[in-house]
C-alpha cells in the first residue's frame, strides 16, 4: 500500500507545474481556467488524502 | 475613490462582536467545566490545551491560525496589485495538505510519547544537541514575531477604515489580546475561533455572491478586472517569467507552513494522530474560503477601487459595496480573525523560550505567560515605533528562516542518520546564505538565477533550504551520525 501514498505527489504535479494551466480558455461558469482549474484542485486533493488514509488503514 | 467614515451603525456593530469575542475568549476558564486531561499539568493545558482537541476544535483552531486576518488583508491585496500572479497562496495552501498528512501524525506520535510541545523539543530529543535545539527555537521565534506584528496591522486596518483615528484604539486592541491569552490560554483561541470563522464565512459569501452581482456577474468581473492590469501574452494568465516564481514561492510557503510555532502548536495539540489526519482532509475547506477571498482584489478593480495603499483595498471594498452596518459586521470579523492567530503565536513562542531557550523545561506557567505578553508588547512596539513595511519585510525573512529547520525536523524524521553537526552546519548556511540573498535583492521574495544565458526568478528561500540540505548531505557523508538517542532530556 505504499504504492497508493505515490498518489499524494498527483496535487504536487498538478499545481507546480505550470504549463498546465497558465491559460485563460477554456473558460467555466465565467471563471478564467487559471482560476477554475487550481480550485477544482481542492476538493480534488482532499479527495486523494481521503482515499489514501481509508485504503491505507485497511491494508 | 475616497474613504468614507462608515457612521456610528458600523462602529457600534464593531464594538458589539469584537467585544463579545473577548469576554468569552478571557472567561474561557469559568464557562468551561474544568476537565483537565489526565497527566496534563497545569502549564501544558495553558500551553497546548492539554493535548485533548478533537477533530472539529482542531480544525477551527487550526483553520483560524493558518489562515489569518493578515491574509484576509494581504492576499487581496497582492491580487490587487499583480493580478493572477498573487494567486500563489492558492496552489500553496492545497499542497500542504498531502504533506501534513504524511508528516504531521509522525511529528504528533513523537511528540505526544515524549511530551514534547515544540519543534525545538522534538529535535532535541532526535539528535541530542543543544545548540541544534536553541537554533530551532530561535528560528521560530524570530519567524513568528512579525507575524504577530502583522495581526496588529490588520487590525489597525480596520479600526482605520471605521474612522477612528490615532494609536488609543491599536492599544485597546493589544489590550484584549493580552487578557485573552492570559487568562485563556491555548482554551481561548480555540474555543473562539468558531466565532472568527463564521463571521469571516459570512463576510466573504457575501462578498463573492453581492459583488459580482453588482458587476454584472464573474464573466464581467474579470473582463473588468483585467482591463486594469497589466495584459499577459496570448492565452496566458501570468506575465511572461512569473510561472517559476510562482510555482517556487508555492511549494516554498507550503513547506514551510507548519514549521511555524503557531500552526504546530494547532497540530500538537490534536487529540491523536487520526484527529490530524482527519483535518488533512477537512481543512481544504478554507483554501476554498482563501480563493475566494484572493478574488476580491480583483472585485476591487472591477468595483473602480483606485488606491496606492493595498492593504487597504478590502476595506475600501467593503465599505463601497456593503450598508454600513454589515461593513462593522466584516470589519468586526476581520478583528477577531486577528486576535486567534495571534494568541496561537504568542503561546507558540512562550512555550518556545519557556522550554528551549530558558532551561526550565516549562513547567512553570507564569513564566509562560509573561513571556507570551513580552512577545506582544514587542509586536506593539514594533507596530507603534518602527514601520509597517519593517514588519513586512521581517516577516519575509522568517519565512525563509523557519524553512531552514526543515531539514532537523523532518529529514530527521527518516531512517537515514544525520548527525546533529551536519544539520546545525546546513542550518547556519541555509540561513546566512538566504538572508544575504535577501538583502542583495532589496529584500524580495525571490532571487534572479542565470543559469546559462537564462535568467529566471526562484523562490529565495527554496534556493537556501536546497543549499541546506546539500550541506547537511555532504556533512554526513563524511561524518555519519552516531547511533541517534532518542531519550536525551
Amino acid at each position: 500500500m505504499k504504492m497508493l501514498r505515490l498518489a499524494l505527489l498527483l496535487p504536487f504535479l498538478g499545481l507546480l507545474w505550470l504549463p498546465f494551466y497558465d491559460r485563460i480558455e477554456p473558460s467555466f461558469l465565467g471563471f478564467p481556467f487559471f482560476y477554475w482549474y487550481q480550485l477544482a484542485w481542492v476538493p480534488l486533493t482532499s479527495l486523494l488524502v481521503l482515499l489514501v488514509w481509508k485504503k491505507g488503514a485497511r491494508s | 475613490m475616497t474613504a468614507q467614515a462608515p457612521g456610528p451603525v458600523a462602529l457600534i456593530v464593531f464594538i458589539l462582536f469584537f467585544a463579545a469575542t473577548i469576554l468569552l475568549g478571557s472567561t474561557v476558564s469559568w464557562w468551561r467545566a474544568h476537565r483537565p486531561a489526565h497527566g496534563a499539568d497545569k502549564s501544558e493545558d495553558w500551553g497546548l490545551g492539554g493535548r485533548q482537541f478533537g477533530t472539529w476544535v482542531t480544525w477551527f483552531l487550526v483553520g483560524g491560525d493558518f489562515y489569518t486576518a493578515y491574509t484576509v488583508i494581504a492576499v487581496p491585496a497582492l491580487v490587487y496589485a499583480t493580478g493572477a500572479f498573487g494567486f500563489f497562496a492558492l496552489p500553496y495552501t492545497i499542497i500542504v495538505y498531502p504533506f501534513v498528512f504524511l508528516v504531521m501524525p509522525i511529528l504528533w506520535r513523537i511528540a505526544h510519547a515524549g511530551r514534547h510541545a515544540t519543534a525545538a523539543d522534538i529535535v532535541r530529543a532526535r539528535f541530542g544537541s543543544r545548540p541544534l535545539e536553541l537554533a530551532i527555537a530561535c528560528s521560530g521565534l524570530v519567524a513568528v514575531m512579525p507575524y504577530i506584528a502583522l495581526q496588529l496591522i490588520g487590525i489597525r486596518t480596520v479600526i482605520a477604515a471605521l474612522g477612528l483615528p490615532g494609536e488609543i484604539p491599536l492599544i485597546v486592541a493589544f489590550v484584549s489580546l493580552a487578557a485573552y491569552t492570559w487568562l485563556g490560554g491555548l482554551h481561548a483561541p480555540a474555543l473562539t475561533a468558531f466565532i472568527k470563522d463564521i463571521m469571516i464565512y459570512i463576510a466573504v459569501l457575501a462578498a463573492v455572491i453581492v459583488i459580482p452581482v453588482h458587476l454584472g456577474g464573474y464573466a464581467a468581473m474579470f473582463a473588468t478586472a483585467a482591463q486594469h492590469l497589466p495584459k499577459p501574452q496570448g492565452n496566458h494568465a501570468l506575465m511572461a517569467g512569473q510561472a517559476v516564481p510562482y510555482a517556487t514561492l508555492a511549494l516554498s510557503s507550503a513547506l514551510a507552513a507548519f514549521l511555524y510555532p503557531h500552526t504546530l502548536t494547532g497540530v500538537l495539540a490534536a487529540r491523536s494522530a487520526d484527529t490530524i489526519r482527519k483535518n488533512a482532509v477537512m481543512l481544504p475547506a478554507y483554501t476554498l474560503l482563501l480563493g475566494l477571498i484572493a478574488m476580491l482584489g480583483l472585485m476591487a478593480h472591477a468595483a473602480g477601487i483606485v488606491t496606492t495603499h493595498s492593504s487597504s483595498v478590502v476595506p475600501l471594498l467593503f465599505l463601497a459595496i456593503f450598508p454600513s452596518w454589515f461593513s462593522g459586521f466584516c470589519f468586526a470579523a476581520v478583528a477577531v480573525g486577528a486576535l486567534v492567530p495571534a494568541a496561537v503565536m504568542a503561546i507558540g513562542a512562550a512555550n518556545l523560550v519557556t522550554r528551549n531557550i530558558l532551561t526550565g523545561r516549562g513547567q512553570d506557567v507564569g513564566a509562560a505567560r509573561i513571556v507570551a505578553f513580552g512577545v506582544k508588547l514587542g509586536a506593539l512596539a514594533c507596530v507603534l515605533f518602527l514601520n509597517a513595511q519593517f514588519a513586512i519585510d521581517l516577516q519575509l525573512l522568517g519565512g525563509l528562516w523557519i524553512l531552514q529547520t526543515f531539514p532537523a525536523l523532518v529529514l530527521g524524521l527518516t531512517r537515514i542518520r544525520f548527525s546533529a553537526g551536519a544539520m546545525l552546519l546546513g542550518w547556519v548556511i541555509g540561513t546566512v546564505f538566504g538572508t544575504y540573498l535577501c538583502f542583495q535583492d532589496g529584500l524580495k521574495p525571490t532571487h534572479v538565477l542565470a543559469l546559462g544565458g537564462l535568467h529566471q526568478a526562484v523562490s529565495t528561500g527554496l534556493l537556501a533550504l536546497v543549499v541546506n540540505i546539500g550541506v547537511v548531505a555532504v556533512a554526513t557523508v563524511l561524518v555519519p551520525g552516531r547511533r541517534t538517542e532518542t531519550t536525551v532530556a
